[in-house]
């Protein structure tokens, strides 16, 4: 998708894939059919310029054709770079601008309190994101609420656009940070698509406390020479470098 | 002088009433249950008020996680922090995201007064007006602020109610019936067209009758809605009177001003003066301010005649 676009964010798109199917496939409990059920779970994605992993969940769970990838930042199509909740089923939020996600998960998660509600809210944000002000409030806000129907997962691929994230703003301690501001935390191999799964379904971690899963992941995961690398944040693989990858992951041309 | 009101009393009841009956109803605030007059809906409906201390972007955003969830949120805060802290808010998780979240920017305009220009709303309608998909209304009395807020929960979609804590008199006659999008004439007259909204209508009233001692018959209309604008009622009024004042307790860039000269400008170009706020205030008191900025009665009087002589010569 990226690769034709031209244009993407691939190194966040592969670091949060296995996240995403995780929760995709097997915790979620959303139904393409109905995709306003009121009683879906959320999942928020707050770092929605990986729109082009998002899409690709999304079009595997059903929520639209899979042909539809196609599209990718084609005019007209549904599939903007940034995700739009009002023209793509499947989407709960406009994110794109930093640090919108979190807040708007824990009004998610206040909603389902109010109504004694079982569903439970996800936000998948970025590590460099975490930067923003606006998800401290929010993280804040989650603790005091004692929301434990809230999971923040971070993909700690611990890169950003430009550089690492330790040395453009340093985020370390960061379960430490979390869990001073109230929150239970699991660290997680954010690969490891059975030890997310298992995180997920065991939250609460702690009742009253909202759920924080720092999930490890690699920039570029599974494409070697995109791994770690910040110029694969938005960067679009050329014809050779696509086949490189194609090969590396497992996949034939046409995948 | 007629009796005089503070808005946010009609505010506040009218939003228990709609609480009282429908459970989807609830508010969000910055610290600001006093200042937004939520003391007896918080006693009343403890579950339903979200406090999210003092932090605008978390407060705008939970707004519209809220929505998501089903419910009909409130958020309320002073003007100049609801709409200048989460502006990027307001766009993209609010108007962008067609969430159902209602945005009650109250004290707005010069309202704090001697507390100076952070404190002074007077940019936030044009920040609001220029997003796409947002509803903007400024009630001008009691009355108004009241439907506004029935017809804020009523419709489908995020909307920016201005509200103010300054005293003002009912403006309408008995029997008005708001409606988003759909401006009132208040007073008939075909020389001139005085269009403003909010604190100014009664002003704009108190004019009118000055300029009708001068023989002048001044058209007054209370344009509560500024988007969607009326554009029938502006070019109504262009075309009959062939001279507008508008007049705004905002900056004179952006705002009321601004959306009827847009219209006007190229459908029906007519002489204007557009009436407002030109720049950060000195230190004074709301009335003070007032005389200084020239949103008086007689100073929009003295602009009415000044157009008035440039249509005569054009």
């Amino acid at each position: 998708m990226v690769h034709s676009a031209r244009l993407g964010h691939p190194g966040g798109d592969l670091s949060a894939a296995d996240i995403l199917v995780s929760l995709y496939f097997g915790v979620l409990q959303v139904d393409p059919s109905q995709p306003r059920n009121p009683a879906r779970d959320r999942f928020i994605m707050s770092k929605g310029h990986c729109s082009a992993a998002l899409y690709t969940t999304l079009a595997l769970k059903g929520f639209f054709p899979w042909e539809e990838l196609a599209t990718f930042m084609r005019p007209m199509s549904r599939l903007n770079g940034h995700p739009n909740r009002t023209t793509l089923p499947g989407v709960e939020a406009n994110t794109g601008p930093l640090g919108h996600g979190f807040p708007i998960a824990v009004g998610a998660a206040l909603a389902a309190r109010m109504d004694h509600a079982p569903w439970r809210t996800f936000v998948l944000t970025g590590d460099g994101e975490l930067q923003e002000g606006s998800n401290w409030e929010a993280i804040m806000a989650a603790a005091h609420y004692g929301l434990d129907n809230l999971v923040a997962i971070v993909d700690r691929n611990r890169i950003q656009q430009g550089a690492p994230t330790e040395t453009i703003m340093r985020l370390e301690p960061l379960a430490e940070k979390f869990r001073a501001f109230g929150w239970a935390v699991r660290e997680v191999d954010g690969h490891d698509c059975e030890a997310l799964q298992a995180v997920f379904r065991s939250t609460p971690f702690e009742p009253g406390r909202p759920n924080c899963v720092i999930a490890r992941t690699t920039k570029g995961k599974g494409v070697s020479f995109a791994e770690n690398r910040a110029e694969w944040h938005h960067h679009a693989p050329t014809d050779a470098e696509l086949a490189a990858a194609l090969v590396e992951l497992g996949e034939d041309s046409n995948g | 002088m007629a009796d005089r009101f503070d808005c946010r009393v009609a505010f506040s009841t009218t939003l228990e009433q709609l609480a009282e009956h429908d459970p989807r109803i609830v508010a969000v605030v910055n610290d600001s249950v006093g200042s937004t007059h939520l003391g007896a809906f918080f006693k009343r409906f403890p579950d339903r008020l979200v406090n999210v201390g003092i932090a605008e972007q978390n407060m705008v955003g939970i707004g519209a996680g809220l929505a998501n969830g089903g419910k009909i949120p409130f958020v309320c805060g002073a003007s100049c922090f609801l709409t200048g802290r989460a502006l990027e808010q307001v766009k993209v998780d609010l108007a962008y995201s067609r969430a159902n979240v209602k945005l009650c920017g109250m004290s707005s305009g010069l309202a704090y007064g001697e507390l100076g220009p952070t404190h002074h709303s007077i940019e936030d309608l044009a920040w609001t007006r220029a997003i796409a998909g947002l509803t903007v209304v400024v009630p001008a009395d009691p009355t108004e602020t009241a439907q506004a807020v029935r017809a804020a929960a009523e419709m489908d979609g995020p909307i920016f109610l201005r509200l103010s804590r300054l005293p003002v008199p009912e403006v309408h006659p008995p029997g008005y019936q708001f409606r988003i999008g759909k401006a009132a004439i208040l007073r008939p007259g075909n020389d001139i067209a005085i269009v403003a909204n909010g604190t100014m209508v009664c002003r704009a009233l108190e004019a009118a009758e000055l300029l009708a001692k001068d023989g002048v018959s001044a058209r007054v209309i209370n344009m509560s809605t500024l988007q969607p604008l009326d554009s029938d009622a502006v070019l109504d009024a262009a075309q009959s009177t062939a001279a507008i004042v508008t007049v705004e307790e905002h900056s004179i860039r952006g705002g009321l001003g601004g959306a009827v000269a847009e219209l006007t400008a190229t459908a029906c170009p007519v002489p204007m003066r557009i009436l407002g706020i030109p720049t950060f205030a000195p230190t004074g008191s709301t009335e003070w301010l007032f005389e200084h900025f020239g949103l008086t009665a007689q100073a929009i009087h003295a602009a009415a005649l000044e157009v008035l002589e440039t249509k005569v010569r054009s």
